[in-house]
């Protein structure tokens, strides 16, 4: 049985684009709760919502179809990745609540079992509880967890709040979405099939936790809309823009043979359509298709003061988080420079 | 002796399924070109990505929403009923034909600068009814102003892409005139990919 056989689109490449969204939600707008800190009227990675002086909820849900053919491994990926957008605002876990498609008469139960297996494990690891879910027949398989968490609102991270002279640290390498074309081309090697597996299944858990030591300015994780469109996302603040180095955007293995072999996911070039605009600088299409290729479960991209960078990479080493520092803040506010 | 074409109906399919499609057919061979239809622009780009990448002559015709791509094996002893239908252009039988244009200003020429652009302008809808037409077309100091909104030549670079021509324009170039976000067809690029294109094959330059 092919987990992914009976999807379209894959992980965090099946997102709507950018644009499509900002049309949907042009114009809509509701009553200015007094506790409402962050809803859908900003890009945040997830909702906040005051409970108190110091403390605020933290909500956000995410869900796709199979990016991997081990329903396990699925279900892993799929608990990693929607409790990034948490660790991303710097909150912490508490629970979860699971979303199940399933073509139940074409899989069968088993499949279904191990998939919410792997997202408990990853649930447990982050010490999240799961206190329920639904689940509807669908031909098309698809899982994913409406998470929540709490922060103090005055800690939290945001994602455009950059200031001059930063560094940008990215915790996961960048090309899942080519390793999962490759695969279903069956001409993914071992290698990079398995780093791809290990980089999505892995908690962005240790990243925050090691970064909440120090002075973050900015802080995302990288899904969807690739690099450069979460980076795009981070420029829309007031004060500067931010720049890329692509010689230090760690990649996966192999990922340019599979672009430069037509594998790139429809989700590259509707992130390219939609955010093109905001890029200046080499924009050569070998980096267009790396930088927009929509990640499943990516890493935190963060700015620190330049001062703090290099401790913070030393320091999430030494926790086993793979990171680099991949650019620097600064330049026009809302602009993404490619070097 | 006729040429055998083989076509592959690729519409709907999502990506990867034309690349797998068009690489199986590649392999298994048996024709001289490979015509393969598909009905979105991920996958026209993913199948001339493919193309260049299985080191194929491409060759891309829209038509009403479909692009029908055609990939053509290169490395084989053309058979001499292709020879003759495609007779090289006179003068040009230094390194076979042209693979790379050069266009290094928007007009050809010095002198008037009216008459130049009126050259470039004409070199270029010429072009678009040319049989043979190049692999690539490169775009260097004010010839990255063909390739912008408003330019009187934007559609003709337009039918040049939709034939299958590779139109890249220099990153430094556009950023130098400001008009990197007008850039309206083809891709932007950079030096280093830039002199590797005008080094791989014969080129012409006109500028």
């Amino acid at each position: 049985m092919k987990l992914t056989s009976y999807t379209r689109f894959s992980g965090c490449g099946a997102k709507l684009g950018p644009g499509v969204l900002e049309q949907a939600l042009c114009g809509l707008a509701q009553p200015a709760y007094p506790e409402l800190l962050a809803d859908f009227s900003g890009s945040e990675d997830a909702g906040l919502f005051r409970l108190g002086p110091h403390q605020a909820l933290v909500q956000t849900v995410d869900f796709f179809p199979p990016i991997v053919d081990d329903p396990y491994l699925f279900g892993r990926i799929a608990a990693a990745n929607a409790l990034s957008d948490l660790y991303a605002m710097g909150a912490r876990p508490i629970t979860a609540l699971a979303l199940v498609c399933h073509p139940l008469k074409a899989l069968g139960m088993e499949p279904l079992k191990a998939m919410l297996a792997g997202g408990l494990a990853a649930l447990t690891e982050a010490g999240c509880a799961l206190l329920g879910g639904h689940s509807i027949e669908d031909p098309e398989p698809k899982l994913g967890y409406a998470v929540t968490g709490l922060v103090d609102p005055d800690r939290a991270w945001r994602n455009n709040t950059l200031e001059f002279g930063g560094k940008l640290i990215l915790t996961k390498p960048i090309g899942t979405g080519l390793v999962n074309m490759a695969l279903r081309a069956e001409c993914a090697s071992p290698a990079a099939q398995a780093a791809a597996e290990t980089a999505m299944a892995t908690l962005n858990r240790a990243a925050a936790e090691v970064l909440a030591g120090f002075r973050v300015q900015a802080c995302t994780d990288v899904t969807g809309f690739g690099l450069a469109g979460h980076a795009a996302e981070m420029a829309t603040g007031e004060r500067c823009g931010l720049s890329l180095c692509m010689a230090q955007v760690p990649l996966l293995p192999e990922v340019q043979d599979y672009a430069a072999m037509g594998l790139i996911p429809e989700g590259t070039y509707r992130n390219r359509e939609g955010r093109l605009k905001f890029l200046r600088g080499d924009l050569s299409p070998a980096n267009l298709d790396l930088l927009f290729d929509p990640q499943t479960s990516g890493g935190l991209l963060a700015a620190l003061p330049a001062a703090e960078a290099e401790a913070a990479l030393a320091a999430l080493h030494a926790a086993g988080v793979p990171a680099w520092i991949v650019g620097d803040t600064g330049g026009e506010a809302g602009l993404v420079r490619i070097t | 002796m006729s040429l055998i074409c083989r076509t592959l109906d690729a519409r709907g399919l999502p990506c990867p399924q034309p690349v797998i499609l068009a690489r199986k057919a590649l392999a298994e061979g048996g024709f001289d070109t490979l015509e393969i239809t598909v009905d979105d622009a991920a996958s026209r780009e993913n199948l001339l990505k493919f193309g260049a990448y299985a080191k194929c002559l491409v060759e891309a015709v829209e038509e009403g929403g479909l692009t029908r791509i055609r990939l053509t094996p290169q490395g084989l002893a053309p058979a001499p009923a292709q020879a003759d239908a495609c007779p090289l252009p006179e003068g040009s039988s230094g390194g076979g034909p042209v693979e790379v244009v050069l266009l290094s200003a928007d007009g050809i020429g010095q002198g008037d600068p009216d008459l130049a652009r009126l050259l470039m302008r004409g070199f270029l809808y010429t072009l678009t009814e040319a049989e043979r037409v190049p692999r690539r077309l490169l775009l260097m100091n004010s010839g990255v102003k063909l390739a912008v909104e408003g330019s009187e030549s934007l559609a003709n670079l337009q039918k040049l892409e939709a034939r299958g021509v590779e139109v890249l324009a220099c990153g430094t170039c556009l950023e130098f005139f400001g008009l990197t976000s007008r850039l309206a067809v083809g891709g932007i690029t950079n030096m280093y990919e830039l002199a590797g294109h005008l080094m791989e094959g014969p080129t012409l330059s006109l500028g």
